[in-house]
């Protein structure tokens, strides 16, 4: 039987099981990624992590999740109370949604849907209405500020972050995730489209709340932003949402541009091969953004949109228009690549000069000067 | 809580109203016991209203009421990033009151511990201010490592890691343990590497320089009329050192620069205090270089101090600014009046006037731009 068919030739329980598979799965994936972020980001800082929970602190997510299913449930008196207590779902859910229909391996998922992009955007743009709800619904006014740094932000990276896929779309001419990657054979799209994957790459972290766009979470300004209220289990949903998007967006993103479980060895790999690839891919996205956010300072919230409004969204459409021009006129792929290749280049050298404001900060030196002592 | 207008519920127009926010006494961003209220317009700040005195304890009036070698050690608890500099700054200004001689020796050791907790100091404000600009800790782990050492060094010469007391009317406490110089010079240069990395965690990260180029500039004019002193005024562009401008204890002798500013903005008072460190650590080699042997303590003390009619004001230049301690003596083992004048306190004041007009996430990093420590601002 291959995975492909259902469970048992009943369709309602194969569904179950499969769901099942998959909720228990991602738990332990996220209870992992909290322990590898805190490690990961521990040997940034000189630290070593948990060590003693467990061998080299192996077990410190278990023992945190167990602690917080037993903590008290606050809900502060000001609260809306039917707002606060289910905005973590409607943070969770949509995530959730979003796992069911990646392939982890070929035709590996819950369902295999023939709009499995489309359906992604959809549901992504769900979980906006969960972190305003629980800013909102909190009555806390860092929750809200949260909220609504978080829902214009989230907004507004939607757009480039759509765009920068839907180029990758366009080559592939289908929106099912599973035959986007079983094209990558030979070629992941990352090669053909590197600025889309570039683009792709900063919108989300921004949609994931990582740094530098922790805004609407920023620690040292709104204290957790807008799950600063809760605790307990429904805290460790708004957790356990973060970490699943990570992952779950990790996976969706080395499925359309870094091959998934195609590439480099092709379809004819055993199921095993496929599940270490997809994985490894999906990890080598994760540690980057692990990366970025042990070494970057925070953007304000203006910089932020700028950021996007004017730079991102404008790049990404050209991409587009690009990319429609070279598939209107059948002109070759290569060319396409070298397009991109050079606008991502020259992305990065005008992030590089700007960058090197080191220099100016340098030229200070030479300012100082001793001044005359007078009586 | 907000105050709601009348209008809301039936009203039909969309009338917007300020919010008010607290941040502090509990909050990541005051670096200590600091409350302010803002009141914000969306992410706009129109007005700020700091409260401080949390930690307050009555260093003045404690001084006043205990022998003059007593007090000594709440002076260590003003600025308690930097202990040795306040110690000091009391000690300086008692011996001036009472014309007590300091051996050559002890001049050098005090120069060299008031430097290195000067260095102290100045990596807390780096590794604190990265993390209100948000980079999650990783500055402040930098900024740890180096401030760990040289705690571990004035362990070992003093007993005590952030209070040592070990400044002594007359000179210090003991002489150096043995294997001081080599120990301080390597200090020295993983503090010199330490700043190499900051360098290249901060100056030269694209988002840091974004957030603090040009945000909040204050020209020398306004500096001076505000009253700041310390990396803040010389940020501005003013070359003014208490070091240099009315030098105490052995500064005359040794050569260094003062870095300055060109705008007094975020980054340059950054800057400012990142380039001081390079300065202080070439102060601590001179000393190293120079110092001569001998006694530590001057042995004609009197068992009692005892200090006649006189009054004094002594600069110093801390490490947040001018900090000068004025003592009155009447007679008697106690000081009539103490009076300390706190460079944190002065630069604090003019938070609402530079806050103003920002948004909320740059208030936080000016507040942090302002280094300021608690123990200073509320004595």
């Amino acid at each position: 039987m291959s995975f492909g068919d259902a469970f048992f030739g009943i369709s309602w329980l194969d569904i179950i099981i499969r769901t099942l598979i998959v909720v228990i799965a991602m738990t332990v994936v996220v209870i992992y990624l909290t322990y590898g972020e805190r490690k990961v980001v521990a040997r940034f800082q000189m630290r070593l992590g948990p060590t003693r929970t467990g061998p080299a602190g192996l077990l410190q997510g278990v023992a945190d999740a167990l602690k917080l299913v037993v903590k008290e449930d606050l809900r502060p008196r000001n609260a809306d109370r039917w707002v606060f207590e289910f905005a973590p779902y409607a943070t969770f859910v949509p995530v959730f949604l979003v796992l069911l229909t990646l392939p982890f391996a070929e035709n590996w998922g819950v369902r295999n849907l023939a709009l499995g992009m489309f359906f992604v955007f959809a549901v992504l743009g769900l979980n906006i209405v969960g972190v305003l709800m629980a800013g909102f619904g909190s009555g806390n006014k860092y929750a809200l500020l949260g909220g609504v740094r978080a829902a214009a932000q989230m907004i507004s990276y939607e757009i480039p972050l759509v765009v920068a896929l839907l180029t990758v779309a366009m080559l592939a001419g289908t929106l099912d995730l599973n035959l986007i990657a079983s094209l990558q054979g030979d070629r992941p799209f990352i090669l053909v489209q590197p600025l889309a994957f570039v683009i792709f790459f900063i919108a989300l972290l921004s949609e994931l709340h990582r740094a530098p766009f922790d805004i609407p979470v920023a620690e040292s300004e709104i204290v957790g932003g807008y799950f600063v209220e809760y605790s307990g289990i429904r805290w460790s949903m708004f957790q356990l949402a973060e970490y699943a998007a990570l992952w779950g967006f990790s996976i969706f993103g080395s499925v359309i541009f870094l091959g998934g479980w195609n590439f480099p060895f092709g379809s004819e790999v055993g199921v095993g091969l496929q599940l270490a690839l997809t994985l490894i891919k999906s990890t080598l996205m994760i540690l980057l953004i692990f990366w970025v956010r042990a070494t970057m300072p925070r953007l304000r919230m203006d910089q932020l949109m700028s950021f996007c409004w004017k730079v991102l969204i404008e790049i990404s459409f050209v991409l587009l228009l690009i990319t429609g021009f070279f598939l209107y006129y059948n002109w070759p792929q290569e060319i396409l690549a070298l397009v991109n290749w050079g606008g991502a280049l020259l992305l990065l050298t005008v992030i590089f000069i700007r960058t090197r404001r080191k220099s100016e900060a340098e030229d200070l030196v030479g300012t100082y000067k001793n001044i005359e002592v007078t009586e | 809580m907000t105050t709601w207008p009348e209008s809301q519920g039936a009203s039909t127009s969309l009338e917007t109203v300020d919010m008010t926010i607290n941040i502090g006494p509990q909050h990541p961003a005051t670096h200590g016991v600091f409350r302010m209220v803002l009141t914000v317009d969306g992410e706009l700040v129109k007005d700020c209203e700091p409260y401080i005195g949390y930690l307050h304890r009555g260093l003045e009036k404690l001084t006043e009421n205990a022998d003059y070698r007593q007090a000594m050690g709440w002076w260590d608890r003003t600025d308690y990033l930097a202990g040795m500099c306040c110690e000091g700054a009391y000690v300086m200004a008692v011996e001036k009151l009472a014309g007590i001689e300091v051996p050559e020796r002890a001049e050098y050791i005090r120069v060299i511990m008031m430097e290195l907790s000067r260095i102290n100091s100045h990596f807390m404000f780096l590794g604190a201010f990265g993390a209100d600009v948000g980079s999650f800790g990783t500055s402040f782990t930098y900024g740890w490592r180096e401030r760990e050492r040289i705690y571990d060094l004035f362990e070992e010469v003093a007993g005590d890691r952030m209070f040592p007391t070990y400044f002594k009317v007359g000179g210090v406490t003991m002489d150096l343990p043995e294997n001081f110089e080599a120990r301080c010079r390597d200090i020295l240069s993983s503090v010199r590497q330490g700043l190499e990395d900051f360098d290249g965690l901060l100056t030269g990260n694209e988002v840091f320089v974004e957030r603090c180029r040009d945000l909040n500039p204050v020209t020398t004019e306004q500096a001076i009329a505000w009253g700041f002193t310390g990396p803040m005024l010389r940020a501005t562009g003013l070359g003014w050192d208490i070091r240099k401008a009315e030098p105490y204890s052995i500064y005359e002798r040794l050569n260094f620069d003062i870095p300055t500013g060109k705008q007094g903005d975020v980054f340059d008072r950054y800057w400012v205090r990142l380039s001081e460190m390079y300065q202080s650590a070439r102060i601590i080699e001179q000393c190293l270089d120079e110092i001569p042997s001998g006694r530590v303590l001057n042995p004609d003390l009197p068992k009692t101090l005892r200090i006649d009619e006189g009054e004094l004001y002594l600069p110093t230049e801390g490490t947040k600014g001018e900090y000068g301690v004025y003592l009155m003596a009447q007679g008697g083992t106690n000081a009539y009046r103490a009076k300390l004048r706190s460079p944190s306190f002065s630069n604090l004041s003019a938070l609402r006037d530079l806050v103003v007009g920002n948004y909320v996430a740059d208030a936080i990093i000016i507040l942090g731009s302002l280094d300021i420590v608690l123990g200073e601002v509320d004595k």
